[in-house]
């Protein structure tokens, strides 16, 4: 492949318009071999999850209601960090409408331990109690777990317990856990340090740095945030006789890691363990690991013999949950004098809270950043450092895009930097380091896949251009109004599959996928997926790849998802892994369920199976149009008139495939353009314009990549302006609502058009590349740079977030003393 | 976030209401709208052991303007109502009032939320606190004792706190004169926030288009709502109302005020934000 991006059609980049839908042509189900057209493929259909979610017809965790059922809270430590002395539960169990509070002590349950298989002295492992024992280490932490008839009482009840701390010094901050001496959250933990690799280091990298013409540096801090998913954690545990089974009802992105480590946990068989998610409202990472009240919960329906709920309440959400996003980068870029990156270095620590997350580790953010920091571009030299730090914090889970909201903003502010030094256009610069060639195998020892890096940035810049928003800028630089542009270039790798993986050296590593096509006697369709949606519309999109496959109707084909019981494993949704591997596991199964359908055929025609192709929902007989045999007609002999089969083909219609990728992945790309205006006197940032150019492959729905993109950037915007949580000196959280945890409304986000490019590829089934997470990792590098060249006339760069009203007003009251941005002219000349 | 026990009482008017907070004294609370005391509830940071729904008494949500100019209303009207209000009810002399209703919060809010809930709750940087202190309104409570009516200089005394008795109601707040060349702005990170600053101006122009004075009020910078006669006095020194004069009273009313400084805003973004909300409500205001 030559990396050529093909442009899918017409479309506007300047409405965001996606290309429109395929018709289904009845007259096309002319059908070659067993590659049918594909109607459905690249159609925007519409939701098939909307009617019953707009309508309030979803069935969420919470709205479930079992006979006898009982209600969860949890006491939760009050200190950051303590030794925990006693824990007296007598008063709660005296409290009207309780019926039973449990300790670590009383449940006896195993830890949640999540490992890297890497030496002591890159990987410090620390185990994560379900309820903690003797020690806590971050406010909010769960010690007891109190059931009552009612959530009411529960509360009632948690307001009983007394608790005996010994206080010990809270460690909250970067500079006081590295710091000589620091007290220690974890005893085996010296230095705070849970994860310190140095994955890179080009030799004669600090030849590089001392010679070169061009050295930049930044500096930045990111803030800690939350995945926020708008329904928060929850579920409902229930023994069942029957089955002499756990039921545990659960809103996860993974729901079989919850069933291994639940049963782990439990010390049960997996088999006894079910885990079945409904509905999903959201859940960005912070529920692709698995949670210590879930567990918990489904201890006490085992112990009282009750059906047992928790819904976690938005104050827990936001100060119990799992968190994400602390990082402090210290990066250096080396560039010659035409522009080109000669090196690139970086330290960078992740404050990863109090434990390592299950399955990924605290290792989940500087890994990440570390084999992939170099990113679109070309850089010849690298050198890394990345540590996880241990703090009293709730701890770190994935949020969608997993650092590379940061790194990528690290390295555009580079790229930005670079440019003013070398007076350069900042989009040209990138244009010279863009990596054009592919397969292209980068110091990271990454192979990149054929992407459209240099077409995207081309056409994103074009769209600003073109609606003069260049002009525009002049024009209010003149009137003495501060507008700024900036873009951000990226890819993301997605689809990891187990061999990329395995080299972050998890003990439990995700990858492949399993997918079971089972079509009943009427010709419907059932695909059973191990991916879980929650939020992605892929009782949508997996229809679509499989009735494309099979030449179905659409409304012939119903997704099954998240039920540990009907497919043996499967790793769930995160990682922008579910179209990629998920699909491309449907389209094999469905594909083996074709070939079936066609044996069938060809069986009762008394031909070669070769002599046979499907159609639009029948088998035809190659070269005879007449002869053709329906979907039901096939059904109606596979199922019901067994005695017709052929000897050696097996009763039924069904078909289980697996799919994994086995190098490193596929690269989606995008480039975002922003502008942006500040207004003196109240800081604000206002976005005026937010055009994305993205490429995710084949986009099996183009308005479901829109989707995905726009909510993304809403996240993006979300980190770069907006959210953080915050916690006082004593390690007290101090945003326990919406009024302080700053998550932006529909008010706040702008409108954002979305253009598509699409680079097929080679590897996954359909052509598509994963496309969940990309808008969340462009928007803050865009909005950083696009509010740092309205500062330009300031003097002032912003290179931390969230960037506040108030730091943007105290740096425009430079604006004053300022010159006027003699940049302007020598940057616009360049191109 | 569930609230704490409670036992639920329905009054049907006006003396019921205040009997039963007689009766049943410092553990009852009015309820309304809900709108704040239900979170704070739901955080049980609120725990009272009595609720009594005034939501349902008859002829507490009026709202009309008097043949003498003052508009009256009542301590049951939802901001929803006052923002959708017709011009014979609310007229141009009170379009401020109508206007600010878009600050409150966001469209579930106003729609339960009530006026007199949000005066008598009195955080600092409410709309309708800080219009009842621009518009010299009087607000009227009615106890055991009877009814009595309070100036608004007179009812907010600080955080959360105000001149109502603990047996008393308030039934309706007067705004007394037009003020036809008013408004209020404000400025928060997200829109529907509590203000981080909050401005109120209302100009008094003559026919002939000169400025005769005017008056200033803030939220979000003191415990209350707060007048800001050195901003007032610029506007009433002759000066014509233009950039200039608006300028002036706006850095009058930033250098007169101690704002607080803490994680919403120092002091000194607090008074940035002043002198831009202040020169913005005397341009609408002077537009109007």
């Amino acid at each position: 492949m030559n990396g050529e991006a093909r442009t899918p059609g017409p479309y506007d980049a300047t409405s965001g318009e996606a290309r429109t839908p395929a018709p289904y042509d009845a007259t096309s189900g002319e059908a070659h071999g067993s590659a049918p057209s594909r109607p459905w493929i690249g159609a925007s259909v519409g939701r098939r999850e909307d009617p019953r979610l707009l309508t309030g017809r979803g069935r969420f965790t919470d709205d479930i209601h079992l006979p006898g059922m009982l209600y969860a809270q949890f006491v939760r430590s009050t200190m950051a960090h303590a030794t925990v002395t006693a824990i007296d539960l007598d008063g709660v169990r005296q409290v009207p409408g309780v019926v039973a509070a449990f300790t670590a002590a009383d449940l006896d349950l195993g830890d949640i331990t999540a490992r890297l298989d890497r030496p002591r002295s890159e990987y410090v492992p620390t185990d994560m109690p379900v309820l903690a024992r003797d020690r806590v280490r971050y406010a909010g932490e769960p010690l007891a777990i109190v059931v009552a008839r009612d959530p009411y009482a529960a509360e009632d009840g948690l307001e009983a317990a007394k608790v005996t701390y010994e206080p010990r010094p809270p460690v909250t901050r970067e500079a006081d856990a590295l710091a000589p001496g620091a007290p220690l959250v974890h005893d085996e933990a010296p230095g705070n340090t849970l994860v310190d690799v140095s994955m890179f280091a080009t030799e004669g990298i600090d030849t590089v740095f001392a010679e070169a013409p061009c050295v930049v540096a930044v500096e930045a801090r990111t803030g800690r945030q939350n995945a926020l998913p708008l329904e928060t954690r929850g579920a409902v545990a229930s023994w069942d006789d029957r089955e002499e089974q756990l039921l545990l009802q659960t809103s996860s992105q993974t729901p079989h890691q919850v069933r291994t480590v639940t049963a782990r946990c439990l010390r049960l068989d997996e088999r006894s363990v079910r885990v079945v998610v409904p509905d999903m409202g959201g859940g960005f990472g912070q529920k692709c690991v698995v949670g210590r009240e879930e567990i918990a919960t489904a201890a006490a329906a085992l112990r009282l013999d009750r059906p047992v709920k928790w819904t976690e309440d938005r104050k827990d959400a936001l100060t119990a949950s799992f968190l994400a996003r602390e990082q402090h980068y210290e990066a250096r870029a080396a560039f010659d004098a035409d522009g080109r990156v000669l090196a690139l270095d970086a330290d960078i620590v992740c404050d990863m809270g109090a434990y390592s997350c299950f399955p990924f580790t605290a290792g989940i953010e500087p890994l990440m950043a570390s084999a992939e920091m170099p990113g679109v571009y070309k850089v010849p030299a690298y050198r890394v450092r990345a540590r996880a730090i241990t703090t009293n914090k709730a701890p770190s889970a994935p949020y969608r895009g997993v650092s590379r909201p940061q790194y990528v903003m690290v390295m555009e502010r580079l790229f930005e930097r670079a440019a003013r030094e070398l007076g350069v256009d900042a989009v040209e610069l990138r244009r010279r380091n863009l990596i054009t060639e592919f397969p292209y195998t980068g110091v990271n020892n990454i192979t990149y896949d054929p992407g459209s890096y240099r077409e995207a940035l081309d056409l994103c810049e074009r769209t600003l251009r073109d609606e003069g928003w260049y002009e525009r800028r002049a024009a209010a630089t003149a009137e003495g109004r501060h507008l700024g542009i900036g873009y951000s270039c990226f890819s993301e790798r997605t689809g990891y599959g187990s061999t990329a993986f395995a080299q972050r050296k998890m003990e439990v590593v995700p990858g492949y996928d399993i997918a079971e096509a089972r079509m009943d006697t009427s010709g419907a369709l059932v695909v059973t997926t191990g991916t879980m949606s929650h939020g992605q519309s892929h009782e949508t999109t997996m229809a679509q790849i499989a009735a494309d496959q099979l030449g179905l109707d659409l409304a012939k084909v119903r997704i099954h998802q998240g039920d540990t019981d009907r497919v043996g494993y499967g790793w769930g949704t995160f990682a922008s892994r579910s179209i990629a591997v998920g699909g491309s596991a449907v389209r094999l199964a469905a594909a083996k369920l074709g070939t079936k359908l066609r044996h069938l055929a060809a069986a009762r025609w008394g031909v070669p199976t070769e002599e046979t192709e499907l159609g639009r929902g029948l088998v035809r007989r190659r070269g005879d149009q007449a002869q053709y045999f329906t979907y039901e007609q096939l059904a109606d002999i596979a199922y019901l008139k067994a005695h017709l089969l052929p000897k050696g083909l097996e009763p039924g219609l069904s078909a289980t495939a697996t799919f994994d990728v086995f190098n490193d992945g596929t690269f989606s790309n995008a480039a975002h353009g922003v502008v942006v205006e500040l207004h003196e006197g109240t800081g604000q940032v206002e976005i005026l314009r937010y055009a994305c150019v993205e490429d995710c492959g084949v986009a099996i729905n183009p308005k479901v990549v829109e989707g995905q993109a726009r909510g993304g950037i809403a996240q993006g915007i979300a980190g770069v302006l907006f959210e953080q949580i915050t916690y006082d000196d004593q390690g007290e959280p101090s945003a326990t609502s919406f009024m302080d945890y700053k998550v932006p409304t529909a008010h706040e986000i702008p409108n954002i058009t979305v253009a598509h490019l699409e680079t097929p590829c080679a590897f996954t089934e359909t052509g598509a590349k994963g496309a969940g997470e990309g808008g969340t990792i462009g928007a803050p590098a865009a909005v950083l740079n696009a509010v740092n060249d309205a500062l330009l006339p300031t003097g002032v760069e912003l290179d931390s977030t969230p960037v506040t009203p108030e730091t943007v007003a105290r740096a425009l009251e430079r604006t004053a003393t300022a010159s006027p941005r003699p940049e302007y002219t020598r940057l616009e000349r360049t191109r | 976030m569930k609230p704490a026990a409670f036992t639920y009482h329905r009054a049907r008017d006006v003396d019921g209401a205040t009997r039963l907070l007689a009766e049943l004294g410092d553990e009852a609370k009015l309820i309304a709208g809900g709108q704040s005391l239900v979170a704070m509830m739901n955080f049980r940071l609120a725990r009272p052991r009595h609720l009594i729904d005034i939501g349902g008494i008859d002829g507490l949500d009026h709202l009309r303007t008097d043949a003498g100019g003052a508009l009256r209303v009542g301590a049951l009207a939802t901001h929803h109502a006052v923002h959708t209000a017709p011009p014979d009810r609310l007229g141009p002399g009170h379009a401020v009032i109508r206007d600010a209703m878009r600050w409150i919060g966001h469209l579930p809010i106003r729609t339960r939320g009530t006026v007199g809930g949000s005066l008598a709750h009195a955080d600092a940087t409410a709309e309708w606190c800080l219009l009842a202190t621009l518009l010299d309104a009087e607000l009227t409570a009615r106890g055991p004792g009877g009814r009595r009516r309070i100036a608004a200089r007179d009812f907010f005394h600080g955080y959360y706190t105000t001149a109502l008795e603990p047996h008393e109601m308030l039934t309706e707040i007067t705004f007394p004169r037009p003020a036809p060349h008013a408004a209020l702005t404000e400025f928060a990170e997200r829109q529907g926030d509590f203000a981080t600053v909050s401005a109120a101006v209302s100009l008094d122009l003559a026919d002939d288009g000169a400025l005769r004075g005017g008056r200033v009020a803030l939220g979000g910078v003191d415990a209350l709502p707060v007048r800001v006669p050195e901003a007032e006095e610029a506007l009433g020194s002759g000066a014509p109302p233009g950039p200039e004069t608006f300028a002036r009273c706006a850095e009058a009313a930033a250098a007169a005020i101690d704002p607080p400084d803490d994680a919403n805003g120092s002091a000194h973004y607090r008074r940035t934000l002043t002198r831009t909300l202040v020169t913005r409500a005397c341009e609408e205001a002077m537009a109007r």
